[in-house]
C-alpha cells in the first residue's frame, strides 16, 4: 500500500529525514517511536504534504501513485489521513459544515454521490458513537475551546467520517488521560480492517497497549535504526532510548 | 497651489448654494474656508489623499441634478428577500413619489424643516467635508420616528447615483428617533454608469432616551466611486446605536463615523468589514466620545485586502474625566492576501478617567497557513479552504447584522467575492 524509499526531507535547509525506508501493507499497524527530535512528526507531515518541508531525495508510492506529486487535499482524497498532533482551532467555521464540505469533496474525487444534509447527518450520528463525541461539540466552531481530549477525539471522528486507507496518528496519545486514551484507541481499533493500514507515531509505549502494532520502528536522527515487533516497544519502555542512541552513535564513530 | 484652485472651485459651489438654512450654511462656509481641503500632511487625512484624487477627477464641480428613476428600477434594485419600506433618492435628492409612505413615521424634504439645527450633531468645524456639505448641499431628507414607535421592518435608504464625470453629489440626512423608539436603516447605493464623480454625504442622527437605532450600510458602488461620508450621532441615556458598515469597492472611500455618548447606560457599537481588491482604497475613521459615566462602546473592524488595495483604520476612543465606569472595546484585524496590499491601522485611546475598562488592539497578518493546511489535509481544495477561512474571519462582523435577509445578502456578496477573486 505504502512504500517509502530513501526519503530525505529538510526544513529551511536543515535535514531532518535522512533516508527513511518503510513498507506498509493493507491490514497492518506500524508504530514509529523515537526520542524527541528524531523526525517522527516530520515523517507524518511529509506524508500528509505539509509545505514547509522540502523532500530532497527518495520516493513515496501510495497505492501505485507518486504521493509526493500530490497536493495535500489530493492525498486526503486518495485516502491518506493525518490525525494532527496539534489540531488547529478555526473560529467561525463550524465542525459540521467543515466536515460536510470535506466529506463531499472526498466523495466527489472518489466518484461517489454527494451526501445531502439528511444522509450526512445520519452518517455523522453513526460515527459519533465510535468516539463518544457529543453533537453539541460539533455545532461549535472547529476545535475552538475544545479540551485536549476533545480535540483528539474529534480527529478520530473525522477519520471515521473520511474513511481513509492509510491513517497516520501523530502523537494522538500525548496529553490524554487514561479514559480519553481508551476512547480514542477504541475508535481507531474499530476502524481497522484488512483493507486499511495505520501508522502510529508516538513517544510513549502506553498507547501500544491499546492499539497493538504489528511492527515497531525506532526513528533516530532521521533514520529507522531498529525494527521489531511490539516487544521492542516494551523494551524501549523499560530501558528508554539511550541504549539505542549509544548503539547508533558508537557505531557511527567506529 | 493647485489644491487652492480646487478649493476655489468648491467655493463656487458654495456660492451657488440654495438659500435654505442660511445661518447653518453661512457658519459652514466659514468653517470650510478656515479649514480648506486637507493638505497632503494633514494628520486626519494622512493616508487618504482625497484632495489629490479630487483634483485629478473633478472637472466641472457642478451639482449632479436628480435624474428620473422608474418604479421598475426601484423594484429591480431591491435585494432578494428584502421586506420593509423604501425611501428612494436620486443623486442625493429624496424622491417622495417613488418612496413608501411609512405609517406612523414622518418623512419629508429637509427644506420643509427650516428650523432644524443642522450641524448641531455633525459639527462643520471638525471636518472640511462636513462643512462643504453643510454649506452647499441642495436638499436632503428628514426622517422622524415618534416616541415609543417600534418600526418592525427595516427602512431601506436606496440611492441611485448617476452623475457626469466630475460632478458632485451631496446627500444630507437628518434622522430623529424619539424616546423608546426602535428602528433599523439599510443604506444602499446603486451606481448607474461609471463616470467618476464625488459623493460627499452627511448623516446626523438624534436618538432619544432608551431608543435603539441600527444603521447598516453597504458600499458596493463600483470601482470608480470617490466618496466621503460623515455619520454622527448623539446617544442619550439608556439608548443604543449600532452601525455596521460593509465596504466592497470604491476608488477612494472615506467613512467618518462619530458617536457621542451623552447619557449614562448608553451604548455605541461600530462594526465594519472592508473586503477590497484591485486598487480600491477604503478608510474608516471612527470616533467615540465617552463624556458620562456607565456607558459602553464596542468596535470591531475587519479587513481583507487583495491585489494593490489599501485599507486605513483609525479608531479614536476618548474617555473624559467624568466618564467613570466606562467600558470601551476596540479591535481591528486585517488579512493581507497580496504583497502589494497595504493596511494602515491606528487605534487611539485617550483616557482621563481612572475607573474604566478599556481595550484596543490591531493585527495585520496573512491567512493562517496552519489552518489552511488542516483543511486541505481533510480533502478540501486550497481555493475553497481559503474562502472558508476568510468567510469565517468576516463572519464575526456579519453576525452583528440583525436583519436576517440583509445579513444573508451581504454574506452572499462576500462569499461570491471570496470564491471568485481570492
Amino acid at each position: 500500500m505504502l512504500s517509502i524509499k530513501n526519503l530525505h526531507a529538510s526544513i529551511e535547509g536543515t535535514p531532518i529525514l535522512r533516508g527513511i525506508n518503510l513498507e506498509v501493507k493493507a491490514g497492518e499497524v506500524h508504530a514509529i517511536m523515537g526520542p524527541n527530535g528524531s523526525g517522527k512528526s516530520t515523517l507524518a507531515s511529509v506524508l500528509a504534504g505539509r509545505e514547509e518541508y522540502e523532500v530532497t531525495e527518495g520516493e513515496v508510492v501510495f497505492q501505485n501513485k507518486d504521493l509526493l506529486e500530490l497536493a495535500p487535499e489530493d492525498r486526503a482524497r486518495e485516502g491518506v489521513f493525518l490525525a494532527f498532533q496539534y489540531p488547529v482551532e478555526i473560529p467561525g467555521v463550524s465542525s459540521t459544515n467543515f466536515l460536510r464540505t470535506a466529506v463531499n469533496q472526498v466523495r466527489e474525487y472518489r466518484g461517489l454521490e454527494q451526501l445531502d444534509a439528511v444522509k450526512f447527518l445520519t452518517l455523522m450520528k453513526e460515527k459519533m458513537k465510535l468516539v463518544e463525541i457529543d453533537q453539541k461539540l460539533l455545532s461549535r466552531s472547529l476545535n475552538e475551546g475544545f479540551s485536549g481530549g476533545e480535540k483528539k477525539r474529534n480527529e478520530i471522528f473525522q477519520m471515521a467520517m473520511l474513511e481513509p486507507t492509510l491513517s497516520i496518528l501523530d502523537e494522538t496519545d500525548s496529553g490524554l488521560d487514561i479514559d480519553a486514551l481508551r476512547i480514542v484507541s477504541n475508535g481507531v481499533n474499530q476502524l481497522k480492517s484488512d483493507k486499511n493500514a495505520t501508522i502510529v507515531v508516538t513517544h510513549y509505549q502506553r498507547l501500544l497497549d491499546y492499539i497493538v502494532p504489528d511492527y515497531v520502528h525506532v526513528l533516530y536522527k532521521g533514520r529507522i535504526v531498529k525494527s521489531g515487533t511490539k516487544e521492542l516497544a516494551l523494551e524501549l519502555e523499560e530501558k528508554g532510548y539511550d541504549w539505542i542512541k549509544d548503539e547508533i552513535d558508537s557505531a557511527a564513530t567506529v | 497651489m493647485s489644491t487652492l484652485t480646487k478649493q476655489d472651485a468648491f467655493s463656487s459651489l458654495i456660492d451657488a448654494a440654495p438659500s435654505t438654512f442660511a445661518a447653518a450654511r453661512s457658519a459652514a462656509k466659514e468653517a470650510y474656508a478656515s479649514q480648506g481641503l486637507p493638505a497632503v500632511k494633514a494628520e486626519e487625512y494622512k493616508f487618504t489623499n482625497i484632495s489629490k484624487k479630487l483634483e485629478q477627477s473633478l472637472i466641472d464641480f457642478a451639482v449632479a441634478q436628480p435624474v428620473s428613476i422608474t418604479a421598475e428600477q426601484v423594484k429591480a434594485a431591491l435585494y432578494e428577500g428584502f421586506e420593509g419600506d423604501v425611501l428612494v433618492f436620486s443623486n442625493g435628492q429624496y424622491l417622495p413619489e417613488l418612496s413608501s409612505k411609512i405609517e406612523g413615521i414622518e418623512v419629508s424634504l429637509l427644506s420643509a424643516k427650516t428650523d432644524l439645527p443642522l450641524g448641531s450633531i455633525a459639527n462643520p468645524a471638525k471636518d472640511p467635508f462636513a462643512a462643504l456639505n453643510q454649506a452647499s448641499f441642495q436638499d436632503g431628507v428628514f426622517i422622524s420616528v415618534p416616541k415609543k414607535t417600534q418600526v418592525e421592518k427595516p427602512i431601506l435608504l436606496l440611492s441611485f447615483d448617476q452623475a457626469n464625470a466630475g460632478q458632485v453629489i451631496q446627500p444630507r440626512v437628518w434622522i430623529e428617533a424619539g424616546d423608546f423608539a426602535e428602528v433599523t436603516f439599510i443604506d444602499q447605493t446603486v451606481s448607474l454608469g461609471d463616470a467618476v464623480y464625488f459623493v460627499n454625504e452627511v448623516v446626523e442622527v438624534k436618538g432619544g432616551i432608551n431608543s435603539q437605532i441600527r444603521y447598516y450600510r453597504l458600499q458596493n458602488e463600483g470601482k470608480s466611486a470617490l466618496e466621503v461620508s460623515t455619520i454622527e450621532t448623539d446617544i442619550q441615556k439608556d439608548a443604543r446605536f449600532t452601525s455596521v458598515n460593509i465596504s466592497l469597492s470604491g476608488d477612494m472611500v472615506r467613512n467618518n463615523l462619530n458617536l457621542n455618548l451623552r447619557g449614562s447606560n448608553s451604548e455605541g457599537n461600530m462594526y465594519g468589514i472592508y473586503l477590497l481588491n484591485g486598487k480600491s482604497h477604503v478608510d474608516n475613521h471612527t470616533n467615540v466620545d465617552h463624556t458620562i459615566p456607565h456607558a459602553e462602546s464596542n468596535e470591531l473592524y475587519k479587513g481583507i485586502l487583495a491585489d494593490q488595495s489599501r485599507g486605513v483604520f483609525n479608531g479614536k476612543i476618548f474617555v473624559r474625566q467624568d466618564a467613570q465606569k466606562t467600558n470601551a472595546f476596540q479591535q481591528n484585524n486585517n488579512i493581507l492576501l497580496s504583497e502589494d496590499a497595504t493596511v494602515n491601522t491606528k487605534p487611539q485611546l485617550e483616557i482621563w478617567a481612572d475607573d474604566v475598562k478599556c481595550s484596543h488592539g490591531c493585527t495585520v497578518g496573512q491567512l493562517d497557513e496552519e489552518a489552511l493546511f488542516y483543511l486541505q489535509a481533510r480533502g478540501i481544495d486550497k481555493t475553497q479552504a481559503k474562502g472558508l477561512l476568510l468567510h469565517a474571519f468576516a463572519g464575526e462582523v456579519l453576525e452583528k447584522i440583525e436583519t436576517e435577509s440583509f445579513r444573508d445578502y451581504c454574506d452572499a456578496l462576500i462569499q461570491a467575492r471570496l470564491g471568485s477573486k481570492f
